[in-house]
């Protein structure tokens, strides 16, 4: 038990703690009275059947993938390049904002597809949505293949902000070509322009939950992510300095040597 | 900022005229892409011409992406970037510059690939001003979003690797409106749906260029 393991106890406060384990336990209360109401409740629609019920996770899992993440990763990217902003906490916020939101991101095309073969015929179409929701995907993992590029903190914070930035300026003008491109996905159900949701009773509570503990779960993964990129930012620094402990210790007198 | 802008590009297009390398390796890439996309598709004329569009803006889009990494190649020796940053040329300026160099070298790749979609592939051409205007309006988006993204992954060790798979993606829009305005320059009749397309790449390249003069200057400092 060396001094070096003592500091590398977890950096935040006990209240920090207990935020996340709130926000995560709130987020599987949810996720499963989500499921319940999914799979129990609700009826079937009356032309889908029991496929509809993925409409109680498709939309949400997109929301947090296309909207909360990247909108958050994005935010987070410019706080940090403006000057006094400049924070390593939004670096490491946007970094885990993009690594949480690529799951999600690669949940929406899946849970789609699913639903998308037995409905359109097919596992995959050119269709607007699903193109601009690939395209994000690859942004995301291009970001996150420059995060992994070996740097300092500082160095790889830049770097990662000014490439989500370029990254974020290019999402709407993707959007609007792959809409002229083509389009075949149905419009939004409850954020439509009217805010009149197109399905009623017990779906439209089933959906609007959906929504609200795919959030939780996003943001209790948000959280925990947070926390091991400052762990890691911390191990990156301690190895350093134990290696230099190290060299130093071989660099010691003799008699230091003989006694060990 | 213009004065340096010109300083940049001609630096840059001199190295080129001098080494030759984007003529006697990049054009040819490009037309080894062309002739290898005639393969894909098949002997058969029909199927050639129709995809020309997107075939001549994929190799355009390749081309680019060695074209950016000789750029910053250019740069990247005998300490050049930090002479660069020593000189005290306006950032603006220097974005532009190279990225003017870039797009004066994508254009002449573009008219060598256009000939070669028209003759290899049998692409005929009804409306030439929208396949002219979107030859200039790509290869300005291109540029102005490859220098960038150089810039970004000049002092990588990865950057061969890496910088392919951040500029391609985000180069989308540009190939997606391209193939539309020559499908649309090859349709002729009204090229309502190519002048759409016109615009939203008139978009891209404000957007990027805009950005680069904004950022270039912190971007390159901490490169």
């Amino acid at each position: 038990m060396s001094a070096h393991q003592g500091r590398s106890s977890p950096p935040e406060s006990s209240r920090a703690r207990w935020t996340v384990r709130v926000v995560g336990i709130t987020a599987a209360v949810a996720t499963a009275a989500t499921v319940w109401l999914a799979l129990w409740v609700t009826p079937p629609d009356v032309t889908q059947g029991d496929l509809v019920r993925l409409v109680y996770l498709h939309p949400g899992v997109a929301w947090v993938a296309l909207y909360l993440a990247f909108g958050l990763a994005a935010g987070a990217s410019l706080l940090y390049l403006w000057p006094r902003t400049r924070s390593l906490f939004w670096d490491r916020l946007a970094a885990a904002a993009v690594e949480v939101g690529v799951v999600f991101n690669v949940c929406t095309l899946v849970s789609g597809s699913i639903w998308g073969k037995p409905t359109w015929g097919v596992w995959w179409a050119w269709d607007a949505r699903l193109t601009s929701t690939a395209v994000l995907l690859v942004l995301f993992l291009g970001y996150l293949a420059l995060r992994r590029v070996p740097a300092e903190p500082e160095v790889r914070a830049r770097r990662s902000a000014f490439l989500a930035l370029f990254a974020a300026v290019d999402v709407p003008i993707v959007h609007f070509s792959v809409l002229w491109w083509r389009t075949l996905h149905q419009g939004a159900t409850v954020l439509n322009p009217d805010l009149t949701p197109t399905i009623h009773g017990s779906m439209a509570w089933t959906l609007l939950l959906g929504f609200v503990a795919l959030t939780l779960v996003f943001v209790w993964m948000l959280l925990v992510r947070y926390r091991i990129g400052v762990l890691e930012d911390r191990l990156g620094t301690g190895e350093l300095d134990m290696a230099l402990r190290q060299r130093q210790a071989e660099g010691a007198p003799d008699d230091e040597d003989e006694a060990a | 900022m213009w004065r340096d802008t010109v300083l940049v590009a001609g630096k840059d297009l001199r190295i080129e005229a001098r080494s030759r390398v984007g003529l006697s390796q990049v054009v040819p890439f490009g037309v080894v892409a062309l002739v290898l996309f005639a393969f894909a598709l098949g002997p058969e004329r029909a199927p050639m011409a129709k995809g020309a569009p997107g075939l001549f803006w994929v190799a355009v889009l390749f081309c680019t992406v060695l074209a950016v990494q000789r750029s910053v190649a250019v740069e990247s020796v005998d300490g050049a970037r930090d002479g660069l940053r020593l000189s005290g040329l306006d950032p603006a300026g220097l974005f532009l510059g190279k990225a003017a160099a870039v797009a004066a070298q994508l254009v002449v790749l573009e008219v060598v690939l256009g000939a070669g979609a028209v003759l290899l592939y049998g692409a005929r051409i009804e409306v030439p001003w929208l396949i002219v205007t979107s030859g200039l309006l790509g290869a300005i988006g291109l540029a102005a979003t490859g220098t960038l993204y150089g810039a970004l992954s000049a002092g990588l060790r990865v950057r061969e690797t890496l910088l392919p798979f951040l500029l391609l993606p985000i180069a989308a829009p540009v190939l997606l409106a391209g193939t539309r305005i020559w499908q649309a320059a090859m349709a002729g009749g009204v090229p309502s749906d190519g002048t759409q397309w016109l615009r939203l790449l008139v978009v891209f390249d404000a957007v990027y260029v805009a950005l680069g003069v904004v950022v270039f200057g912190p971007l390159h400092e901490s490169a």
